[in-house]
């Protein structure tokens, strides 16, 4: 950061602090009580970046931030070298942004009176609110257009139709994916704004979506969140914690397919309605029934605690299995999979009402895995036939994205795939 | 719909004038204990022989004099069925015998062309036993109430479904087509039953959109591809014979079927979510676009299965009763206005604004009776 970036003021200080923030925070309350005076009022000097670089794409393993802004888009040139280009001009943007930089050096009110702003400037004075970007490419840019044909995944699939799927195909595919997670929604909807408006001529948003009140947590640090149904969601998720297991469910290898794809994954994203009235109305038996858990701790049913292990076979009264044969938790269950699990970070979302006074509204299901057709798949096979959930809930979005690896410090995001 | 409480003279034919002169000299007079009510049911009256009777088996004996099938039913307070017959063809009689034990309010009607309110007439039941009001004997009461609604569902599905498969392996497109429509009423009516047995709800009726991998599109919604948008398959008159086997198969099921009254409260829910969900957006015809029929029937069915638990319910929350019958009355009328014919208009016609008001009726009525299993089980 240099310091002519003058109108930036609280974030400077910020930044500035970042380090003292560290130190001090062993020093308990007294020292958060000076942070917070020196930043006027931003306790969360010393925790609110997270690194756009290393071996993975921020944003997938790295503990899932309160909001997210999630756009699709295609590629509206057939020119490779402007795809390319644009993806270098993303990476840069990024890195500032996330580390809780203007778009560009003094762009919201230091580029003359006579532009528009380099920087739409929403994001001023905010915090870097842990935002992260993380890109993904979808199965149409292998098409002709840019010589990718050969780069293609063989786990990149066209996502077969799943029963009960109601799709519309304007909340779903595209050519590539931005996905924005931030504490403060309005930091990630201003990073995708001005992604989006560097990628004018280039590219077009197909759909977006917005999402708030993460509906899984990745890290044991974070108290598991509730869906939109009012159950915890994502107990069972893989942990930052879990690194082998990172390691075998999420990261690709070299040996994978597509070398380039090492360090990457793959990225699933469902927009799934949820029929809340319904829902609602439902007993609190038939709710925990149809979920396998108990709504207040979250525990699965049978057991006494959240984090306790699921055990598919207790048994009721009468012999009946307390988890029933269709509910939710035994269907996804790796238990019931072969093993298989996936990465959650889905969000829930109101996108107002849908016409008939009914809430529009759901869990934007964002997963990532190492193996589409090995883990999403059969898992959303078995969940679209039998869970007894399908009666409360409706896809009606549907995309999968190739997630490259993370970038170093003066690496691109089209390293990789043109390399 | 018009609710006729006396016949018009004008309209009956000359053979049923005795039985109007047999009406007029018995009406005062109850029925003899045992001996039969007659009924000269036709397109526009209902006449009843007697409206009054001692408590005990009754026996009602129905002609239809007119030109439509017909029904007759003999309901308790709240519409709870007592009895009822079905598919009574032009010129045919049929009899009803109901074991009626506490005295009341009860009321009789014909419903030619099989649709609407019908045509009532009041009808007391005088003697019988005192009222008992063990909730355990009101629960058992209930169940075996709608015991017999599925059974004369399931036999008029089995009937109609026959009728309707027949049409389709003679090529007789049109009037397959107007069968469509009212052979699922039967289904609809009774779905929550019929989910109950696994694989045979998705054999009669799965959606084309909610097919799994490598499952065969049969059923309902395969003929309705088939009459409305593709035309005849060659396979159609195999995939009719296959519904048939199918409902075959469930109407057997459901005699053995035990229900609780708690299976009742949520099946009252459950075809009300089915509305919320599948027919007020129109995705459940999405070829023949009769929705409405189907909403109906899911309303009927509902209706039914809490009329079965009226005693319970009257006897534990008379208010949560009270809201039940006006907001069935609410969605009833909203119907009503929908009518064409025998049935609906096409879901293709309603606007925007009436799909919202539908919306909004039905879950004006979900609500109340989303509280219904509670007190139930208390």
């Amino acid at each position: 950061m240099t310091s002519t970036e003058g109108t930036r003021v609280s974030r400077r200080k910020l930044f500035g602090l970042a380090g003292a923030g560290v130190a001090l925070a062993g020093a308990g309350a007294a020292a958060g009580i000076g942070i917070d005076k020196a930043t006027s009022g931003n306790a969360e000097a010393s925790t609110n970046v997270v690194d756009f670089h290393g071996e993975h794409q921020a944003g997938i393993a790295t503990p899932a931030q309160a909001n997210l802004h999630f756009a699709a888009l295609d590629v509206t040139t057939k020119d490779r070298e402007k795809l390319r280009a644009l993806l270098k001009t993303w990476t840069e943007a990024a890195r500032r942004m996330t580390a809780g930089q203007e778009v560009v050096a003094n762009g919201a009110v230091g580029s003359g009176a006579y532009a528009p702003p380099g920087d739409t400037g929403e994001a001023l004075d905010l915090p870097a609110s842990n935002l992260t970007l993380t890109i993904g490419f979808g199965p149409s840019l292998f098409d002709g257009r840019f010589g990718l044909a050969g780069k293609r995944p063989p786990q990149l699939i066209d996502l077969p139709l799943f029963p009960k799927d109601k799709l519309d195909p304007a909340r779903s595919g595209g050519d590539l994916c931005i996905q924005a997670c931030a504490d403060d929604p309005q930091v990630a909807v201003h990073a995708v704004r001005n992604l989006v408006r560097l990628g004018f001529g280039v590219t077009e948003v197909r759909w977006s979506q917005l999402g708030f009140g993460r509906s899984s947590s990745t890290s044991r640090e974070q108290q598991t969140p509730r869906n939109l149904f009012g159950f915890k969601d994502g107990t069972n998720n893989i942990k930052a914690e879990e690194p082998d297991v990172l390691r075998d469910q999420v990261w690709a290898e070299a040996g994978d397919g597509q070398a380039w794809m090492a360090g990457g994954t793959y990225l699933v994203a469902r927009r799934i309605r949820m029929h809340i009235e319904t829902w609602d109305r439902e007993t609190l038996d038939g709710q925990e029934k149809i979920i396998g858990r108990t709504k207040g701790t979250g525990a699965p049913l049978g057991q006494t605690a959240e984090f306790d292990e699921l055990d598919l076979d207790v048994g009721g009264a009468g012999g009946e299995k307390l988890i029933p044969e269709d509910a939710h938790v035994r269907l996804a269950s790796h238990q019931a999979l072969n093993g298989v699990r996936i990465l959650r970070r889905g969000y829930n979302f109101v996108d107002g009402s849908d016409g008939v006074g009914h809430l529009e509204a759901g869990l934007f299901f964002l997963a990532f895995n190492r193996d589409t057709r090995k883990q999403y798949v059969p898992m959303q096979q078995a969940l679209s036939s039998k869970d007894a959930m399908m009666e409360y809930v409706q896809h009606t979005g549907s995309a999968h994205f190739a997630v490259p690896p993370g970038v170093t410090r003066d690496a691109s995001w089209a390293d990789a795939l043109f390399s | 719909m018009t609710v006729r409480k006396t016949p018009s003279l004008a309209v009956l034919a000359g053979a049923a004038a005795l039985v109007t002169l047999a009406a007029c000299d018995s009406k005062s007079q109850p029925a003899a204990a045992g001996g039969p009510i007659k009924v000269a049911a036709s397109d526009t009256a209902c006449e009843v022989s007697a409206t009054t009777a001692n408590a005990g088996n009754l026996t009602f004996e129905i002609t239809n004099k007119g030109t439509k099938v017909t029904e007759f039913y003999l309901y308790a307070e709240g519409d709870r069925i007592m009895g009822e017959v079905e598919n009574i063809a032009p010129g045919l009689n049929r009899r009803l015998i109901v074991e009626v034990a506490d005295a009341g309010k009860y009321q009789t009607a014909c419903k030619p062309g099989m649709a609407g309110d019908g045509i009532r007439g009041d009808f007391t039941v005088t003697g019988g036993v005192a009222k008992q009001n063990d909730t355990n004997a009101q629960k058992a009461e209930a169940t075996k109430s709608y015991a017999g609604y599925i059974a004369n569902n399931t036999s008029a599905l089995q009937d109609e479904t026959v009728k309707f498969a027949d049409l389709v392996k003679a090529g007789k497109v049109d009037e397959a087509k107007a069968a469509y429509a009212r052979t699922r009423t039967y289904y609809e009516r009774i779905e929550p039953v019929a989910e109950k047995f696994g694989d045979l709800d998705p054999a009669i009726d799965v959606r084309e959109a909610d097919l799994e991998p490598n499952q065969q599109f049969t059923g309902f919604h395969r003929l309705e591809k088939d009459l409305f948008k593709t035309g005849l398959q060659p396979d159609s008159a195999q995939i009719a014979d296959k519904l048939v086997t199918d409902v075959k198969t469930l109407v057997g099921k459901t005699k053995t079927l035990e229900l609780s009254a708690l299976d009742l409260a949520n099946g009252a829910k459950g075809l009300l979510d089915e509305v919320a969900t599948g027919k007020i957006t129109g995705e459940e015809e999405a070829f023949s676009h009769t929705d409405l029929w189907d909403f109906q029937a899911n309303v009927d069915g509902s209706k039914g299965a809490i009329a079965s638990l009226r005693p319970v319910l009257q006897a534990k929350d008379p208010a949560l009763v009270s809201t039940l019958d006006k907001e069935f009355a609410n969605v009833q009328g909203l119907l009503d206005k929908q009518r064409a014919g025998d049935g609906f208009k096409s879901y293709t016609e309603l606007s925007q604004d009436q799909v919202k008001e539908f919306a909004s009726a039905v879950d004006a009525l979900s609500e109340p009776l989303s509280k219904v299993a509670e007190v139930v089980s208390k």
